[in-house]
């Protein structure tokens, strides 16, 4: 079926499987920053935004984008980057393949908390998995970019 | 080179290919491949032990969009090993790409070639594959002498005597011991005897395995692989399809994470094979189940300890029976066998006599392989557990048994061939360590009310930097046309930020800023040979050859200035990317150089290439104290803090170090408290997606506190050992040290659930 949507402000129009995810349909269409790892909606690393909100995009089927405004991190990439830079002056990026999931729950936790805990931070993150670096320097990254360190 | 005053080496300077990777460019296998490339998926067998009566794919071959299906008959006859080892490697040559037999339930049976994912899948379903079953060999402790023998080819060879019996199910024997170990027991006041079970553990790197191939404008296989050892399996891949190895090149991309899972080959060999039937790109993705239950995991074990003291509380003897389950091939079977001795017993040096001996046996299920602290990971956990019962039997606080009987610096161990010890903080690890967590107040316990009771707990370990003799690294620097410098390294960075690193020592010794450097790296037709990023060796050894290659090429550079500036090498300086006299009566800027000596006339690239290999591997070293709160209502068990104090040398990045402890750690509390690989009755892994193996999220590691102790390792790069793998170790004895202090309950088959502790506080009751 045809889908009408907008990617990072542009206005598409897509054609897609009746049993296409979104994750696919994006990475299909050059969105290379999303990543899939898990098949079960466990991991967070296909996080994209969907009329501003968090999303699994490997859950949801391109269908459902219809009419809808998908992120993905190449569309707010001075957020990303200014978050990137604190990120990998932790070190807490790592092999990375985790980071753009991850870098767009925190901007979207950015946009939705005010002065988080660091409680209501992890809580926040917790579907975001990360296998490289014990969660301590994504932490410490979080909280200096939210300046509540 | 002594650490002082450096600019780059000492510096937290984040990953050259950080801002990059993590803002989502394309840099991973998979962004790389080709659009058209041909879909891989295997058909895998739905049985623990099977004979293939035969196959039929007709059906499934005349389904349009599928370029070819392949099964047993259409691979070459020969046998080969996945384990990514320098050659001749010590794991046995047990496995073919696809075979008649089929030895546990995801063994491969057909490789199904079509042009986009729904057609591989519809195709395979309609293979007809006809078993004859065989009674599987499911229970590794009864594998031995089992009627059902998992290798009874006869065509299977191994490059050493591993002391293999396959008809017994042995894929390997060892034994080392030193002194008389029973007589020394005997003579010991104080015996310790346990037995201890480290289980299977998976990898779960975020980005599954995959492999990217196609045939370049010369017909020469490429292969665009998530790997750590792109050398490796270059050779692997000539070896398995009879094709020279000068047809191959093998590329590393940037990786997803590696944790040794990558060090032995997954689906490389199936995606080649597909390229050179067809012409064609194939592309095969791991999905999160195959990850799971079709490529490696860590070797479950049962180790038996007995441990003995005198009268003062010194160590005398240890003595380690091991056996190991390397599943259905015998990948790293051998070592990681000979590591569980190798990296504990040099930890304890008031000992006379120690023994390590034991037995690897094939099981009919997923193969076990490499993975962060190979081995010395379940050895730790069974002494250093046994040396916690031992402290209690002593009445001697732990850490006080530990710093009674720790090796010290310029010590020979017993199994260490007259070895000395280059450096350890050790000494100094425990007592930061212990000073952290608070142990003097909160050893062994505080009752927090009725139901919650808090313990501390804690353990030691090293690993190697490297493998003595064994592993080398080479590293080629050049200075380029432009005044800048290619540094060439075959060492994988899988994220633990080694391409960085290494940028960073070569820019050191050649005193030029980071900016200046480029680096090309794990691309077996450019790179110098390095067998990839495994056994803690790329900062210590990759580290070494670049700083050799960068000091030749300083001198080549300062020989060349001086021709220039018309005066001996004695009476120049490099400063500020200049060779000046010291006269101050001329100066030529490196760019300068370059483009004299490059271009034009001057016919002399400047470069240089070293290699460089160690005769020792000297041991990094961890204290770890955990404390938990136990629900003794439920046997819950929440892990409050974990301190771990590191001594890797000198730490060439600081930041880089930090992360690469932290997150092992959480490695090690994952083993210690979630993760485990279960396989049912009819040897099926159970445990084949996130839902059903839990690795740690954000709200399960508590605090994760690391500290360093800096020693200088004098033949170390800056003075720096190993970090890779040391920082898994201690987790799983602390946590169940910390439970059994906590509550009494001391759990030997890991990992430490609710379950166990609270069944077992009943039993106490």
């Amino acid at each position: 079926m045809q889908i009408e949507l907008t990617v990072n402000d542009k206005l598409v129009t897509w054609d897609v499987e009746n049993d296409e995810f979104l994750a696919d349909t994006l990475r299909a269409h050059g969105f290379l920053s999303v990543k899939k790892a898990c098949d079960t909606s466990c991991c967070g690393l296909c996080t994209v935004w969907m009329d501003g909100k968090p999303i699994l995009s490997c859950s949801i089927l391109a269908m459902r984008a219809h009419g809808k405004k998908i992120t993905t991190i190449e569309g707010v990439s001075q957020a990303a980057e200014e978050f990137a830079r604190i990120l990998t002056a932790e070190g807490a990026e790592q092999c990375g393949f985790c980071s753009p999931g991850f870098i767009m729950n925190v901007l979207a936790m950015k946009n939705e908390l005010d002065n988080p805990t660091e409680d209501e931070i992890i809580h926040y993150l917790t579907g975001n998995l990360c296998r490289c670096t014990g969660y301590m320097g994504q932490l410490r990254a979080v909280k200096t970019y939210l300046g509540v360190a | 080179m002594e650490a002082v005053n450096l600019r780059n080496v000492g510096h937290s300077i984040p990953k050259i290919d950080g801002l990059s990777i993590a803002t989502g460019k394309p840099a991973y296998t998979e962004d790389l491949a080709m659009p058209h490339a041909l879909v891989l998926k295997i058909l895998r067998s739905p049985h623990a032990f099977a004979k293939i009566i035969s196959i039929d794919t007709s059906k499934a071959e005349r389904v349009e969009g599928v370029e070819c299906i392949l099964t047993y008959k259409d691979v070459p006859k020969v046998r080969f090993t996945l384990a990514g080892q320098s050659y001749p490697e010590p794991s046995p040559y047990d496995r073919m790409i696809l075979e008649g037999v089929v030895r546990y339930v995801g063994d491969e049976v057909a490789i199904i070639a079509a042009v986009d994912e729904k057609t591989a899948l519809k195709a395979m379903k309609l293979i007809n594959v006809e078993y004859e079953v065989l009674e599987p060999v499911l229970d590794f402790e009864k594998a031995i002498g089992h009627p059902s023998v998992v290798h009874f080819e006869e065509d299977l060879t191994c490059n050493f005597d591993i002391g293999l019996h396959k008809e017994q199910n042995i894929v390997s024997s060892h034994e080392q011991a030193v002194g008389d170990v029973e007589k020394v027991l005997k003579d010991c006041e104080f015996v310790v005897e346990d037995v201890y079970y480290p289980q299977a553990q998976a990898h779960a790197m975020m980005e599954t395995y995959r492999s990217f191939t196609y045939q370049d404008y010369m017909g020469r296989l490429v292969v665009v692989s998530s790997t750590q050892v792109p050398f490796h399996i270059k050779r692997q891949l000539a070896r398995a399809l009879q094709i020279p190895a000068t047809k191959i090149r093998v590329i590393k991309p940037r990786i997803g994470g590696g944790f040794g899972g990558k060090q032995t080959g997954a689906g490389d060999v199936f995606a080649a094979l597909v390229t050179l039937r067809t012409g064609k790109p194939a592309m095969i993705i791991y999905d999160r189940q195959e990850t799971f239950s079709c490529t490696t995991s860590r070797h479950a074990m049962r180790i038996k300890v007995r441990l003995g003291a005198d009268a003062d509380g010194f160590i005398r003897a240890i003595d380690l029976e091991v056996l190991s389950d390397t599943g259905a091939y015998g990948e790293h079977a051998s070592t990681v066998l000979s590591c569980v001795g190798e990296y504990t017993l040099p930890l304890y040096n008031k000992t006379k006599a120690v023994r390590i001996r034991g037995n690897a046996v094939y099981t009919n299920k997923m193969p076990a392989g490499a993975f962060r602290g190979y081995g010395a990971t379940q050895g730790t956990f069974a002494l250093e557990s046994a040396v916690n019962k031992l402290a209690e039997r002593l009445a001697i606080d732990p850490t006080e048994v530990r710093l009674k009987n720790i090796s010290q610096k310029g010590e020979t161990f017993l199994t260490g061939h007259g070895v000395q010890l280059g450096s350890t903080a050790l000494d100094r690890c425990i007592k930061k360590g212990r000073e952290m967590i608070g142990w003097k107040e909160k050893f062994p316990r505080q009752t927090l009310s009725g139901t919650k009771v808090r313990g501390v707990g804690m353990a030691i370990t090293m690993q190697g930097s490297g493998i003595a003799n064994i592993g080398t690294a080479s590293a080629e620097i050049r200075l380029t046309d432009d005044g800048n410098f290619a540094l060439l390294i075959g060492a994988t960075d899988m994220g633990t930020g080694c391409d960085t690193i290494l940028s960073q020592i070569a820019a050191e010794v050649l005193e030029v800023p980071l900016d200046k450097i480029y680096v090309s790296a794990g691309d077996t037709d450019t790179s110098p040979f390095d067998p990839g990023s495994y056994a803690s060796s790329t900062t210590y050894l990759a580290g070494t050859a670049v700083l050799k290659a960068a000091e030749e090429l300083k001198g080549k550079i300062l020989d060349q200035g001086a021709k220039f500036l018309g005066a001996s090498k004695e009476n120049v300086i490099f400063e500020e990317l200049s060779v000046r006299r010291i006269d101050g009566e001329g100066e030529i800027s490196l760019a300068k150089i370059a483009e004299q000596t490059i271009l034009g006339m001057g016919n002399l690239q400047l470069a240089a290439m070293a290699t460089h290999g160690s005769q020792i591997s000297p041991p990094p070293y961890v204290a770890g104290f955990a404390e938990v709160e136990v629900d003794v209502e439920t046997g819950k068990v929440d892990l409050i803090d974990y301190v771990a104090v590191v001594d890797c040398g000198t730490m060439i990045n600081p930041n880089l170090a930090r992360i690469q402890a932290e997150g092992g750690i959480v490695q090690g509390i994952g083993m210690a408290l979630f993760e485990e690989v279960r396989y049912s009755n009819l040897g099926k892994m159970e445990t084949n997606t996130f839902m059903q193996y839990k690795i740690p999220c954000r709200q399960d590691v508590g605090n994760v506190r690391i500290a360093f102790e800096e020693s200088y390792e004098p033949s170390g790069p800056f003075g720096a050992k190993s970090i890779g793998e040391v920082v898994a170790n201690t987790p799983p004895p602390a946590i169940v040290n910390a439970v059994y202090n906590a509550v009494g309950v001391q759990v030997h088959h890991l990992p430490v659930t609710a379950e166990k502790v609270f069944l077992e506080m009943l039993k106490q009751q």
